[in-house]
């Protein structure tokens, strides 16, 4: 196998060889399932209730993207906004970052006053914890723009719009499609913590029904199932973004 | 014809009103005449405001003190009339070397209106201007696979493709090894003596400025000024051979002389 070949299943043999230990030390030591299910009796359950799963994933699958959503419009407008103009940064940044230090999971019981158990804490909860990463990494993008590249628009009588059109926005592309890996794995937090306190439905709430009927295996299989989504996004944005910016990654290609 | 193209009237600038305040100028009583098509370099050391003076021709900084006439009109803002390239070559990595060409024309009009319909001919247009440079067969890859003096040559095709009249270099060849400076400077005149545009060559490299200029202003520095004019009499056109001749060498010690009695002068 070649040596990129191997690079790429890595993960798949790491995975695989952790699965096995686990499920060693489980019938070795004879754990109790209510404890510590093995990961063959995590599937055994993860089968038998796969319908149930499956609907209460796919309604965290779409809220958390709801969220992501509304996180890509307002973050990418905010880090427009703040990256372009030197008094909205110094304005809007220092307060960003001290609401982006709160801890999303307390606003959870407050959104629940506002809009009621449901979707409307979990698209916000996974909203308010993903845009911040989008919208700094925009802003960074911009705020760093090279003054010779601005010097050379400006002296053919560029407006600002069009240096931050020209150069700017394709510049902060690959920031942007950073942001959206980490952005997205936030985002499938924020919408199971919300669930889980919030919520008659999405993989939050099984998970605490699953915890208090004491289905340990259950439990397990949900986490699995939002690891695998959130893991499937991500990969899905690193495709995109190796698409799209190739030039900015075009040290791994040799 | 006898009328200057671009014309310096005794121009100060400070960078603030504070520095206007104490009378801290970064040029000052800078006096220029620049004839329709001269070939001009400015060289001094570095820090004596070179790089103010480009600002101050293209109209990126308006004047503190004096005044700064380009073609007959009063300068009031970025001209659209110039092109600029610098030390680095700062062209766009998503770009194709040819979409970088373009680049301007997609900015000053009136190219811009008609950029969409005619982008063909104007594609025709860079191309031709690429051949021009040896660079052809590069158009449509990635500044990235380009060498540094390749590069430096996109850069220029990119501040000539609107037809300026008036072609702003900073130090456009210093980031080059020696061989490959030569090349461009000979790229360079052919294309000058091609388009005769008006240049203006920032640059501390004597040999430089006296191969390429009509004129060769020394600057000083701390407060930038101009302390010495040079027309050079070589006759054109100009090969790489007379670098070795003895009246070349006489004009670039010359030159040194002049920067060499810039230096001892104690700052005021």
């Amino acid at each position: 196998m070649s040596r990129p070949h191997f690079e790429r299943v890595s993960s798949w043999i790491l995975l695989i060889a952790i699965v096995i230990f686990w499920q060693a030390i489980c019938s070795l030591f004879q754990i109790s399932e209510f404890i510590f299910p093995s990961p063959v009796r995590i599937f055994e359950q993860f089968l038998e209730h796969k319908t149930t799963i499956a609907a209460h994933a796919w309604r965290t699958f779409w809220v958390t993207m709801a969220g992501f959503g509304l996180a890509i419009v307002v973050g990418v407008l905010l880090g427009f906004a703040i990256g372009s103009s030197r008094l909205a940064y110094a304005a809007v940044y220092p307060l960003m970052t001290a609401f982006n230090a709160l801890p999303k999971a307390a606003f959870v019981p407050i959104l629940v006053v506002w809009f009621g158990i449901g979707i409307g804490p979990a698209i916000l909860t996974a909203f308010l914890i993903s845009f911040f990463p989008i919208m700094v990494n925009i802003a960074t993008g911009l705020a760093t723009l090279e003054p010779e590249l601005e010097d050379v628009l400006r002296v053919l009588g560029a407006k600002r719009w069009d240096v931050l059109i020209k150069i700017g926005l394709p510049r902060s592309m690959p920031y942007f499609f950073a942001s959206l890996k980490v952005a997205i794995t936030l985002a499938f937090v924020g919408t199971t913590v919300s669930e889980m306190t919030a919520a008659n439905e999405g993989i939050g709430y099984l998970l605490i029904s699953a915890g208090s009927a004491m289905q340990m295996g259950l439990a397990f299989a949900g986490l699995v199932v939002v690891g695998a989504m959130a893991m499937l996004m991500y990969e899905l944005f690193s495709v995109i973004e190796k698409n799209t910016t190739a030039w900015a990654h075009r040290g791994s290609q040799h | 014809m006898n009328e200057a193209f671009l014309s310096f009237q005794n121009v100060w600038l400070a960078y603030s009103p504070q520095l206007l305040a104490q009378g801290q100028f970064a040029v000052e009583a800078i006096d220029l005449e620049v004839k329709q098509g001269e070939f001009i370099a400015i060289v001094g050391p570095s820090g004596c405001g070179k790089s103010t003076f480009m600002k101050l021709a293209t109209g990126l900084k308006p004047p503190s003190k004096g005044r700064i006439m380009v073609d007959g009109q009063a300068v009031k803002g970025p001209l659209k009339i110039s092109g600029m390239a610098f030390q680095a070559p700062s062209l766009l990595p998503w770009r194709r070397t040819i979409d970088n060409v373009l680049l301007p024309l997609e900015i000053v009009e009136p190219h811009r209106s008609r950029f969409r319909q005619e982008k063909e001919r104007y594609e025709g247009k860079a191309l031709a201007l690429l051949d021009a440079v040896g660079l052809k067969a590069y158009a449509h890859k990635y500044p990235w696979q380009l060498s540094g003096g390749m590069q430096q040559r996109v850069s220029i095709c990119r501040a000539l493709i609107h037809e300026p009249k008036m072609l702003l270099l900073d130090e456009p060849f210093g980031a080059l090894d020696a061989f490959t400076r030569e090349d461009l400077w000979c790229i360079l005149r052919d294309l000058w003596t091609d388009q005769r545009f008006n240049v203006i060559l920032v640059t501390h490299d004597l040999r430089e400025s006296v191969f390429l200029a009509d004129t060769v202003y020394v600057m000083r520095q701390s407060p930038g000024r101009f302390v010495a004019k040079r027309s050079i009499d070589l006759p054109r056109p100009r090969d790489l051979d007379m670098t070795y001749s003895a009246h070349f060498t006489e004009l670039v010690h010359e030159l040194r002389t002049q920067i060499g009695a810039v230096r001892t002068v104690s700052p005021a």
